[in-house]
């Protein structure tokens, strides 16, 4: 300390103390005028947040044209797209921390429908009841597409771009090659296990027949895979009259037991490809078009990746690929089995310009750009014109296929719970595959963990 | 304080201020979040409520977080405290007795590891240790099979990959450490017959005892808080194997929603950096040899 007394003379310390006192009005003014400048402009501007991949440009490709359509439409409103390239998990993130604070939240946005409700809650979004009331073409959906954006109040929050659902898609050549007459539509699962014994009896390089599992494939493991074979059983993951999850059913272990003979009879891929988190770009971009996997469980939108433009472009898909709806457990009633997701696109809550917004939503999802997304996605119509129209029916060979399925198909339950409890069962097909507990045990770890999440009153026992 | 000393903090406000609000603010706001159910969606999100120590009951009795806990100190012991530092320690020491060009190479060689963003180093060890990686096609040309490293021994591959990107700072440190001890007190000790250990162990490593703990602190500190590594070899998996205290509190806070839960976990895992701090502070502060 002591060189400091001779350091200065100390009438020079005023200037430094009147810098310091610039220094910090300086920061406050800068700080205080940044927010106050989206009040000055004049001209308004939307911002528009959605998701856009490698594998998925069909959505961004619609927002330029409609961005382009709704600018020439409303001159002095600018149309800021902000795509986020992120895969579904990390989208929903970045989108949630977005809308957490008003001066960051969209106007516009893709919102998954199973988070519809828990957004709802958290005030995120607009209810659009008002505006819809005024739009000539909302009577143009059908009744399923208008409940997906319904909150528990019974008002309309989102509305849906299209929908998806999920069946068998095997290659025929490879089927054939074992001997399987195609057509192939199994009946029960032993059907299923019947081929694949077959395939791989008749080729072992092949991978006969392989199902997600783990919790490296994230909501594809239960979507694509495990919630297939649940709700096959006849049992379900949640009571929806007494909004109580559901524990201790036999279908869950017999869910399970069916993932372990897969895996354990080598019919499935290795376990430790099935925990990669890119096993899906292999079954899309190698295994399938080089002959190398019989059948999977995947979604309606298939053919996006495959269609000429698409990221695994492949000619022959047409002809070399076909469907099969997943059968019930034991062939029961109604004989086959879907899981159906989808995606919307809403109105943040706090927008400055929310008839502004809804004009694009609209302008987004009207007839052309609706027609367009479907086509180019693979989606399934969820305006009865765009269904109706022949571009749409004739965009691949599976769109009937595919959209039969809506008949047996089901939805998840959208409560705020469902990310943990979709978790608990990704790690239970893990802890199957990869032989760490008998199915049996991991039902029974299953069930625990559900009743330490959701507490004992919302778990219905069977 | 008399006003004088007041004058003199002066100049130095505006850092503090800025060290206050945003390194200070965040963990301050981070022990808060812990005592509440904030969320990123559902009714939690609008409006949060007090829960007082809920979540760190759940996480005491939750199976995931004494593993985790686990995790992160072998792994902060086995690639920092072991693996970078001894490492750095022996490549220091090596490099005072060889060549120079020798040691320009190697310097180079380890240096370029840390010289690469983190997430390029993360993606070069998942490169490496990758099913159809580099380390599995040098096995397959000498006619051995690979394993699925980052499936059958995901901790031993990160720690593998964090040791090998971090060994460079060890490194510097000692050479830097190795470079001030004087000469003649070595040479004295060579006259007196001490063996290269015995001039190892009682003059060199007495004398850059400093330098040791100071390396220590900084390695583990960092070591602690490595993310982007784990996250893109193995993202934590496979089932939680390598799951430490940041990837933990990542997944709870961003992918289950669960802001109040994972700063929870990031509080604990601040007090676990206190606790490692305090004590190579109190190495670095006892009486000098």
């Amino acid at each position: 300390m002591r060189p400091m007394k001779t350091m200065r003379p100390i009438k020079t310390m005023r200037p430094v103390k009147m810098a310091a006192a610039f220094a910090v009005a300086a920061v406050l003014v800068g700080v205080t005028s940044c927010s106050s400048a989206p009040d000055a402009a004049q001209d308004k501007t939307l911002k528009i947040v959605y998701q856009k991949t490698d594998a998925f440009t069909a959505l961004d490709s619609v927002m330029q044209d409609a961005k382009k359509e709704f600018e020439a439409a409303h001159s002095g409103v600018k149309v800021d797209l902000q795509p986020i390239q992120a895969n579904d998990d990390d989208y929903g993130t970045k989108l949630a921390l977005a809308q957490r604070s008003r001066d960051t939240a969209p106007d516009v946005f893709y919102e998954d429908t199973f988070k519809v409700r828990s957004d709802v809650d958290a005030g995120y979004l607009l209810k659009l009841d008002s505006y819809l009331g005024k739009w000539d073409d909302w009577s143009k959906f059908s009744e399923a597409a208008k409940a997906a954006g319904r909150a528990d109040d019974g008002g309309i929050y989102a509305v849906p771009l299209g929908t998806d659902t999920r069946a068998i898609w095997y290659n025929k050549a490879v089927l054939q090659k074992a001997g399987i007459a195609v057509p192939w539509q199994p009946e029960s699962w032993e059907d299923i296990l019947a081929m694949a014994r077959k395939v791989k009896a008749a080729d072992s390089s092949v991978i006969p027949f392989t199902m997600y599992a783990g919790k490296g494939t994230g909501e594809g493991t239960v979507m694509q895979s495990f919630y297939e074979l649940l709700y096959g059983t006849g049992s379900t993951l949640y009571d929806e009259d007494q909004k109580k999850w559901v524990v201790g059913s036999q279908g869950f272990t017999d869910s399970l037991a069916f993932l372990k003979t897969l895996y354990d009879e080598k019919l499935a891929v290795s376990p430790a490809e099935a925990l990669d988190a890119n096993v899906w770009k292999k079954v899309f971009g190698e295994w399938f078009p080089q002959g190398k996997l019989a059948a999977t469980v995947e979604g309606s939108y298939a053919p996006s990746f495959w269609k000429k433009g698409g990221a695994y472009e492949w000619g022959a898909y047409e002809q070399d690929m076909a469907v099969a709806a997943f059968p019930t457990q034991k062939g029961q009633q109604p004989g086959s089995v879907s899981m159906s997701g989808g995606w919307t696109l809403a109105v943040g809550a706090n927008t400055q310009n929310p008839e502004l917004s809804f004009q694009f939503l609209a302008t987004a999802l009207n007839k052309k750009n609706a027609l367009a997304y479907d086509i180019n996605n693979s989606q399934i119509a969820v305006r009865t014109d765009v269904a109706a129209e022949p571009g749409y029916l004739a965009a691949n060979p599976f769109v009937k296929d595919v959209s039969d399925l809506v008949e047996v198909t089901h939805y998840r339950p959208a409560t705020a719970d469902y990310p943990r409890i979709s978790t608990a069962v990704q790690v239970a097909t893990e802890a199957v595959i990869t032989g760490k507990q008998s199915p049996q045990d991991s039902a029974a770890e299953y069930d625990a963990t559900v009743r330490k999440l959701v507490g004992e009153d919302k778990v219905l026992q069977k | 304080m008399n006003p004088r000393r007041l004058l003199r903090l002066l100049p130095i406000t505006p850092a503090i201020l800025l060290l206050l609000v945003f390194l200070l603010a965040p963990v301050v706001w981070s022990f808060y979040a812990s005592f509440t159910d904030a969320a990123l969606s559902g009714k939690a999100a609008k409006d949060p409520q007090w829960v007082g120590a809920e979540n760190y009951v759940r996480m005491f009795s939750d199976d995931s977080f004494p593993m985790a806990t686990w995790l992160t100190v072998v792994f902060v012991a086995a690639s920092a405290v072991l693996g970078q530092n001894l490492l750095g320690l022996l490549i220091a020491l090596l490099m005072t007795r060889s060549r120079k060009m020798v040691s320009d190479w190697v310097g180079t060689a380890v240096v370029a590891a840390w010289v690469l963003p983190e997430i390029v180093a993360a993606f070069a060890a998942y490169a490496y240790f990758n099913r159809d990686g580099t380390l599995n096609q040098l096995l397959a040309v000498l006619g051995t099979h690979g394993l699925d490293w980052l499936y059958s021994f995901p901790l031993v591959a990160i720690i593998l990959a964090n040791t090998w990107r971090g060994t460079a700072f060890s490194m510097l440190v000692y050479r830097a450490a190795l470079a001030d001890v004087p000469r003649d007190v070595s040479e004295a000790a060579l006259m007196d017959g001490a063996r290269g250990w015995q001039r190892l162990g009682f003059i060199t490593l007495p004398l850059i005892r400093n330098s040791i703990a100071t390396n220590l602190m900084l390695i583990t500190l960092q070591t602690l808080a490595v993310f982007t590594l784990i996250w893109v070899m193995t993202a934590g998996g496979p089932a939680n194997a390598s799951t430490t205290l940041p990837v933990l509190a990542y997944q709870e806070a961003f992918k289950f929603g669960d802001i109040g839960y994972g700063t929870a976990v990031a509080s604990v895992l601040i007090l676990l950096g206190m606790v490692f701090g305090a004590v190579y502070v109190r190495l670095l502060r006892e009486r000098r040899p």
